[in-house]
């Protein structure tokens, strides 16, 4: 194994870049993360009620009402038709989605995004194994299992356990021991299965990821002709069978990554020393040459620190 | 990234049957479980009491969200959202607890205003026909009005005094010459805003608690008829038959032949239906 591919993931971007742009989309997602946060907090920490509620259903400045599409769903699917305020709070949300990408909730707002990067950082400290791996559509069971029981129960029935609305709730009305259901995300990801939770079975990421699957935001891999095989954007990336048909596409196929999977985190551009990936919209039809070969001679090793 | 590629068309129809029946039997152990969770939670312990307005509990389980904005939008900050572990109620619904700080019932009933689902009612209006439970004097081995002491404290704070809770006036066996002004609810004007159960004079638990209706009420036993509520209204709806008024042929003592205001005498013993006592009546002016 030579030097070179026992830098750390994110190495030689910052070697090239520097550090503060070889994590720009990392920090510009924390800052998010904290922000949207910390507007439901201005409320009950300091009396400012610009937004009351937390992510199932809020209200911002008295006029906006908001609510969680998945939630909704559930609740009609329980039989209860909601009041007009939910319904177009849903509408509002599941629109937004629906362009910016589903699975951004994931990434850029959903507060245990944080706790699983936490645990995947500390599963790759500790280089343990990657454990128990999902099928790939497993999620979708798991979706329609949710469903099924809400429509069974009458109830909505993925809030009696959701890490997501238990945090965050739990931030801002008071925790309980809500905080045992994060913990046991952060475990099992750490331990049981890397990028297990968000990246295999939780049904609320699945159902952004659905509404997310004609987004008009996407990531491309604009100059994947310049890719050297270092394997850092699979590394980051959370959801990495999405890069491969756009990184490794020939001459023909779209550089756009398409999957819904996809989180739109923007780790690949943060990493790639090469500058391959960047923001674009699904139309962009800018024809982009695939890679005559591969430039690098040992891709073997750094794909087992992806694998 | 995964090691092998497969095409869907590929994969032999074997693995995908196998995979689906693992996919499904895990996920029905997987529901089993979460749908244990739904319905446990549907058993709302009694001292937490629903916002008012709220729908029943299982259909208020499938239409609460559990945004908050209900507790954001009461002005005395009663109401809270269950927290895991240490309420009893659903995690993240609203509710109550009545001895620590009872529904105010604001006339604008702002938390139902608040409620984007309708989980609380829009039906509800007038906060007088809010049905959040139903005040109950629980223990009267301890109540001081039960006692016969003039404590009165429940029945001052109602908001709807001299209706949900009436004092009546009843002998004190104990003391022979005193009375007992038993603080008595009225379930069709009570709210179960909790204001009495709040303001119970007692250390600890108070004497008159707010439950349920389900678990507060009996439910009336339709075959018993209230004759004084009711009079023989099972015949009359039929057929119109003649009044029987005290006549002959009835066992009429006091007058045998018939009704007659005045009557004192001794019954005639030679008119129909009627007898000899052996006997005599004292105001009837015989052998005294």
């Amino acid at each position: 194994m030579s030097a070179k591919t026992k830098l750390p993931v994110g190495q030689e971007a910052i070697e090239e870049f520097g550090w503060l742009r070889a994590h720009r989309f990392l920090l510009l997602r924390r800052a998010t993360q904290i922000f949207f946060l910390s507007l439901f907090l201005l409320g009950p920490w300091f009396g400012i009620w610009w937004v009351k509620g937390n992510l199932s259903g809020s209200l911002t400045f008295n006029i906006l009402p908001l609510t969680d599409p998945f939630i909704l769903l559930q609740s009609i699917v329980g039989q209860h038709w909601p009041e007009t305020t939910a319904l177009i709070g849903a509408i509002i949300v599941g629109v937004a989605y629906a362009l910016i990408g589903g699975r951004v909730y994931c990434s850029w707002v959903c507060p245990i995004n944080p706790v699983t990067d936490g645990a995947h950082w500390l599963h790759e400290k500790l280089g343990m194994q990657k454990g128990w791996q999902p099928k790939h559509n497993t999620r979708y069971w798991i979706l329609g299992m949710v469903l099924a029981v809400s429509a069974i129960t009458g109830s909505v029935a993925w809030e009696f356990v959701n890490p997501i609305s238990m945090l965050h709730r739990g931030l801002i009305f008071g925790m309980g021991f809500a905080w045992a259901f994060v913990v046991a995300v952060f475990i099992f990801d750490l331990f049981v299965s890397r990028r297990g939770w968000c990246g295999h079975l939780c049904p609320v990421g699945t159902f952004y990821g659905l509404l997310g699957t004609k987004s008009v935001v996407r990531i491309s891999a604009v100059e994947r002709s310049a890719c050297d095989d270092c394997m850092d954007c699979f590394a980051v990336c959370p959801e990495m069978h999405v890069i491969t048909p756009a990184l490794r596409g020939k001459d023909g196929d779209t550089p756009l990554i398409l999957s819904p999977d996809c989180t739109n985190c923007g780790r690949c551009i943060d990493v790639c020393a090469m500058d391959v990936f960047k923001f674009t919209h699904r139309f962009d039809d800018t024809p982009v040459p695939g890679r005559e070969g591969r430039t690098r001679t040992q891709p073997a090793s750094g794909a087992s620190k992806a694998a | 990234m995964s090691a092998t590629k497969r095409k869907p068309s590929s994969m032999d129809r074997r693995r995908f049957l196998q995979d689906s029946a693992r996919a499904a039997a895990g996920c029905t152990v997987a529901g089993m479980f979460l749908a244990q969770f739904a319905t446990d939670a549907r058993a709302l312990p009694p001292q937490a009491i629903r916002p008012p307005g709220a729908l029943d509990e299982k259909e208020f389980l499938a239409a609460c969200i559990r945004c908050g904005l209900c507790v954001r939008d009461c002005p005395y900050d009663t109401l809270v959202l269950a927290e895991l572990g240490y309420d009893g109620a659903a995690t993240g619904t609203p509710f109550f607890t009545a001895r620590d700080v009872p529904c105010e019932m604001c006339e604008d009933i702002p938390c139902v205003a608040a409620c984007p689902t309708g989980a609380l009612d829009k039906e509800l209006t007038n906060i007088d026909d809010a049905d959040m439970g139903l005040a109950v004097l629980i223990d009267e081995e301890k109540c001081l009005n039960a006692l016969g002491l003039r404590c009165d404290v429940c029945y001052r704070v109602c908001p709807v005094i001299d209706e949900a809770i009436t004092l009546e006036r009843r002998h004190n066996e104990r003391s022979g010459h005193h009375a007992i002004f038993m603080p008595t609810v009225h379930s069709d004007k009570c709210t179960g805003c909790g204001k009495c159960e709040k303001s119970c004079v007692l250390p600890g638990q108070s004497a008159i608690k707010i439950l349920p209706r389900r678990v507060a009420m009996a439910e009336a036993a339709d075959h018993y008829k209230l004759g004084w509520e009711d009079p023989n209204p099972m015949v009359d709806d039929i057929i119109d038959l003649p009044d029987r008024l005290p006549g002959p042929g009835t066992d009429n003592l006091v007058a045998p032949g018939g009704y007659t205001p005045d009557a004192t005498g001794i019954p005639d013993a030679n008119m129909d239906g009627g007898f000899s006592p052996s006997f005599s009546f004292p105001t009837a002016g015989g052998s005294n």
